[in-house]
């Protein structure tokens, strides 16, 4: 065992729980094994089934634990440390209280096969939130079994698809995507069998509807709409294109990712949505959890909803209930009914806010993007004007004739204090930055980002070798990241 | 840098070279410098398999990028660069030599003339928008 | 202002307002969407609370569940109630865990990222398999993503082999994920709870890319794994395992019995049961499927001042890079339940776990015992078993279930949504955290019904 002083690594690095390892130490307090117990364990387990030696976990105490993971906390922005405008991924702040509510051991503990006599509230917190989400979208049916966002795209194509094939248009096998769509877009087509036609935006960063046009037709089965974009902007001829899509007898499906710029004021039905999902952790402010678990309801109108995956919840005679008996229902997407305890999050969430609270939210991520956009306008290139709905993107070319690329931008960014925006991202944008201000931040954390970001501009014209020497201030600097993906070592090696 | 005499070019950015019987195929520098020169894995062609120009032969990996690599001409993969799986950089280091990537046995010898000449490739990258 | 979380007081909303060049945010959506689709007026949703009265609402509905819910409970059936160490949560419910996002960004993210290469290393090592990923949401979207990588793996073949001891959702879920493509999905049969060996082996033919076990099965029980794989082997085709963690405490991994493709429900492993909806998908497979594999993987490197730290990698793998030919459209995976997992497993080591793992069996042995004491044959199954075992009881099972409510037990999972011949099986599961009391109560209460 090596000596913990003797460890190579360099200063700021920490070394993994596998280092800490020291045979014999234990981190729990278990009560010993009952003396018949590896006696039964004989009697019940033919030896060709038995482990032969332990999984190489490792040995460490509790204190051991407690502070190494409490460390590696210390080396992660978050949204409770630090302004964190990722674009497209609504970094916004997550209210507490649910967290308290979703902790409470009468939810926490309820076993998914236990009768529904002792599922009565949790069975109401999902019959009330799939009713506030049909009511936000104008969407008669919903289901929330999927666990994310990404997973309700795919969802809720294989319930377009069912629908498609009852009708006998089984023919129906491909999905009109603009360039400006998320990767999950394309790659949930894929899954479900279908195949993905791109669409070039036009020249105002918008769904160019002579190009929809033209891939319209007979094997069409969806065309997967941001709106807003990924640009940040509204898809000002959403009717027209609704109207195009219905003509050609295919469906709109709106990607829901961006739902929290207009929640509250517009109801996707309304410009044309015949189904979508929702992602919970970006419209209804549940933590992202260093990358999940989120949820990704979906919604779809009435004529849709007889596909939606089983179960579902069902209000009957006083009682909720699991209705099992879904005849044309798509079937199961994952195990048991979904990411319940986000459900409850986002039923604390719309309960605490109600209507009002939620045209807060759009507006206020509205005016927070546009008055950000307002700040930096002047000083990098936008590309698509100076009004935006709850992002912008910006284009750092001019920057990076001068040397400092978009990620040096970003890496800069981490030197003041500001996580960085999305970068290179939507395609169609070189150089892109895209900004996400949310509706929970302050007007000094926005003219404080402003600021951070007018400086690394003129560092950029004075002083580049500082912006891409960033960041300087985080616990590693820039990782080469081209060794890893060559020779990946994605496990720490066995002593 | 012009591209090297000795071979041709498809849209997609594949070059290949009569050699023998066979024809080599391989990414263009151009290609390569559109990845970064930053190449991480190569997805060997499957030998024995038998392609038509423009199918799918293999797949070329950066960091943040993956494109596919098209058949510049039909027939059969004779051969792919078992070199690559241990050092992909090779073809960014050496895109028309040591980092071709496959050996294709023609079946329709008629299609070297479908494929563009070096100069007529090098305007056709110099025309197209960088990326 | 109702909203608590909005900070722009009435004075700074002019401001802002006046820098963008607008009279109010209404003009700002005006200005942009098209007119006839907003929403007049207010959306019809129950009327904002504070957060008194949020938090009484919500523990009433939460009391409502708990006052009706027996105490003692022996539900399994893919979610499990295991010890859990007080300080899982303690660590993991540092904000910086609960409200960073994925990695995107390394210099930023060094904390989760070294997490989830933990969380890496140490799933690998339990399953004795090459590499693990950063979790999918479930053991069924998990085992979804594996029988996809079979089919690329093995392009030429079409038929995929599902056990029908293979737990329901997921059975369901492979059906419903490969319904849009031209994959034959075949069921084999079950016999005395484990896999019908014989049918198996004529199933698994040239043209099966891959054979699903699940190893203890639904049922409890242990299916005979090395003959299976061994099968599957000579038929050319992928092995893809599901196992419970906690069971590999003391049963050989799959890495061991040959498995290609290996995946688990990670609940058990520090989660709360949440109505199966606090879930972790375990995914590992051989290092051959390394680049086929669906998910987030995170990767050892250095930085420029040579010091290690940790990178997302063989990202072309993924939606954002790939697109319409990505391995998976995963993008948002279970990261916060995997850092659990990992806590968990750092706390409990291989004692612990192996702990858990013998309390299980000791504890079902000693309920096996008891019954067929009671009633010899009471034991649907006879096939070795790890924390569930399969009671046959005299009435309809569901009525067992109710009669024995009544007496403040959960006494398991009635089967017979499985089909008519299950309709006097019980799917009972003692984990550890059952008391000696508590199984000798259970057989008392059960004696009557067997």
């Amino acid at each position: 065992m090596t000596n913990p002083a003797t460890r190579d690594i360099a200063p700021k690095s920490l070394p993994t729980i596998f280092e800490c390892s020291v045979p014999g130490r234990k981190g729990h307090s278990l009560p010993p094994l009952p003396a018949d117990a590896d006696a039964l364990v004989t009697e019940a387990i033919p030896k060709r089934f038995l482990r032969r030696e332990p999984a190489a976990l490792p040995e460490v105490g509790e204190l051991d634990v407690v502070r190494h993971y409490t460390r590696l906390s210390s080396r992660t922005m978050c949204v409770d440390t630090n302004f964190y405008p990722l674009g497209s991924c609504t970094m916004k702040y997550n209210p507490k209280v649910n967290e308290t509510v979703a902790g409470l051991e009468g939810f926490a503990g309820a076993h998914p096969e236990e009768s529904e006599e002792s599922l009565q509230g949790i069975l109401k917190i999902y019959h009330d939130v799939s009713q506030a989400l049909s009511r936000l979208t104008g969407l008669a049916g919903c289901s929330l079994q999927p666990a994310a966002g990404a997973h309700g795209e795919f969802t809720a194509l294989l319930v377009a698809k069912a629908w498609f094939d009852d009708r006998g248009e089984t023919g129906r096998c491909e999905v009109i995507i603009p360039d400006t769509a998320h990767g999950t877009n394309p790659a949930s087509a894929l899954r479900c069998g279908l195949r993905a036609v791109e669409i070039k935006s036009d020249a105002r960063g918008r769904i160019d509807l002579g190009q929809l046009k033209s891939k319209l037709g007979p094997s069409t089965a969806c065309v997967m709409i941001t709106n807003p974009n990924t640009l940040g902007l509204f898809e000002d001829q959403m009717h027209e294109a609704a109207a195009l899509i219905h003509e050609a007898g295919a469906l709109v499906y709106l990607d829901g990712a961006n739902f929290n710029a207009i929640v509250g004021r517009v109801r996707p039905a309304d410009f044309g949505a015949d189904l979508m999902h929702i992602n919970v952790h970006k419209t209804f402010s549940i933590p992202h959890g260093g990358g999940g678990p989120g949820a990704g309801p979906i919604c779809v109108r009435d004529f849709l909803a007889p596909y939606l995956p089983s179960p579902w919840v069902v209000f009957k005679d006083g009682r909720y209930m699991l209705e099992r008996d879904c005849p044309k229902s798509i079937g199961k997407v994952r195990s048991f009914f979904g990411n319940v305890n986000n459900i409850v999050r986002t039923a604390a969430y719309l309960r605490q806010l109600g209507a009002g609270g939620l045209r807060e939210v759009s507006g206020h991520a509205v005016l927070n993007a546009n008055y950000l956009l307002s700040l930096l306008a002047g000083t990098y290139d936008v590309p698509y004007g100076i009004r935006c709905m709850h992002e912008f993107v910006i284009n750092a070319t001019r920057q990076k004739n001068l040397g400092v690329k978009a990620m040096d931008i970003a890496k800069k960014l981490l030197d003041y204090g500001f996580h960085p925006p999305t970068t290179y991202f939507p395609l169609i944008v070189p150089e892109a930055l895209m900004i996400e201000p949310t509706e929970t931040e302050s007007k000094e954390t926005l003219e404080a980002f402003a600021a951070a970001m007018l400086e690394i501009a003129r560092l950029a014209e004075t002083d580049a070798a500082r912006v891409t020497a960033a960041p300087e201030t985080t616990p590693v600097t820039r990782m080469d990241e081209l060794a890893a993906a060559r020779q990946p070592v994605l496990a720490w090696p066995k002593a | 840098m012009p591209s090297p005499s000795d071979v041709r070019f498809v849209k997609s950015h594949e070059w290949a070279r009569r050699e023998g019987g066979l024809v080599v195929v391989g990414i263009s520098a151009y290609a390569v410098e559109q990845l970064n020169k930053e190449i991480v894995y190569v997805e060997p062609p499957q030998k024995g398999r038998t392609l038509k120009a423009g199918d799918v032969l293999g797949v070329v990996e950066a960091v943040k990028a993956a494109s596919d690599i098209y058949a510049p001409v039909s027939g059969r993969v004779a051969e792919s660069n078992e070199a690559l799986a241990q050092n992909p950089s090779l073809v960014a280091e050496d895109p028309y030599g040591a980092g071709w990537i496959a050996k294709i046995e023609p079946s329709d010898p008629s299609e070297w003339e479908n494929l563009l000449s070096p100069e007529d490739y090098d305007s056709f990258t110099a025309s197209e928008e960088p990326h | 202002m109702i909203n608590p979380y909005i900070e722009t007081t009435a004075e700074q909303e002019r401001e802002m307002l006046a820098a963008v060049g607008v009279d109010s945010i209404d003009t700002l959506f005006s200005a942009q969407v098209p007119p006839g689709i907003a929403f007049e007026g207010e959306m019809d949703l129950p009327p904002p609370l504070s957060e008194p009265e949020l938090l009484r609402e919500f523990r009433t509905l939460s009391c409502r569940d708990l006052a009706a819910r027996p105490a003692v409970s022996f539900l399994g059936g893919g979610i499990y109630d295991h010890f859990c160490p007080a300080a899982v949560a303690a660590v993991a419910n540092r904000a910086e865990f609960v409200t960073a996002y994925t990695p995107y960004q390394p210099e930023a993210s060094q904390g989760t990222l070294q997490a989830f290469f933990e969380y890496q290393t140490m799933v690998s090592r339990l399953y004795g398999m090459d590499v693990s990923n950063a979790s999918l949401y479930d053991v069924a979207s998990a085992l979804g993503e594996a029988l996809f990588l079979a089919l690329s793996a093995r392009p030429d073949r079409r038929r995929i082999v599902v056990p029908q001891t293979l737990h329901p959702d997921c059975v369901g879920l492979a059906c419903t994920y490969l319904r849009h493509f031209d994959v034959e999905l075949v069921i084999a049969s079950a016999q005395n709870g484990v896999i019908n060996l014989s049918h198996l082996r004529d199933l698994v033919t040239s043209e099966t890319a891959a054979v699903v076990v699940q190893h203890p099965n639904y049922f409890g029980c242990l299916e005979e794994v090395e003959e299976i794989a061994a099968m599957t082997r000579a038929a050319g085709a992928l092995l893809i395992a599901s196992c419970d963690p906690v069971a590999l405490g003391v049963l050989a991994p799959p890495g061991e019995f040959g498995a290609d493709i290996a995946v688990g429900e990670g609940q058990a492993l520090g989660l709360r049961p949440y109505l199966g909806g606090e879930t972790l998908g375990l995914f590992t497979c051989r290092a051959d499927f390394m680049r086929r594999m669906p998910g987030r993987l995170v990767g050892l490197t250095r930085d420029r001042a040579e010091r290690r730290g940790f990178v997302l990698t063989l990202q072309t793998r993924e939606q954002h890079i790939r697109r319409d030919k990505a391995t998976s459209n995963i993008c948002t995976n279970h990261a916060h339940n995997a850092l659990r997992a990992t806590i968990y497993l750092a706390l409990m080591g291989p004692s612990g776990l192996r702990w858990a793992a013998t309390m299980c069996v000791r504890n079902l042995q000693r309920l096996r015992a008891g019954l067929e004491a009671v009633r010899p044959g009471s034991i649907a199954f006879t096939a070795p078993c790890f924390k569930e075992t399969v009671v046959r009881t005299a009435g309809p099972a569901r009525a067992v279930v109710s009669a024995l409510r009544e007496k403040g037990i959960l006494a398991g999972i009635p089967l017979d949504r499985l089909g008519a011949e299950h309709t006097h099986h019980l799917l009972v599961c003692t984990t550890e955290q059952r008391t000696d009391d508590e199984i000798d109560a259970l057989v008392e209460a059960l004696t009557p019904h067997l």
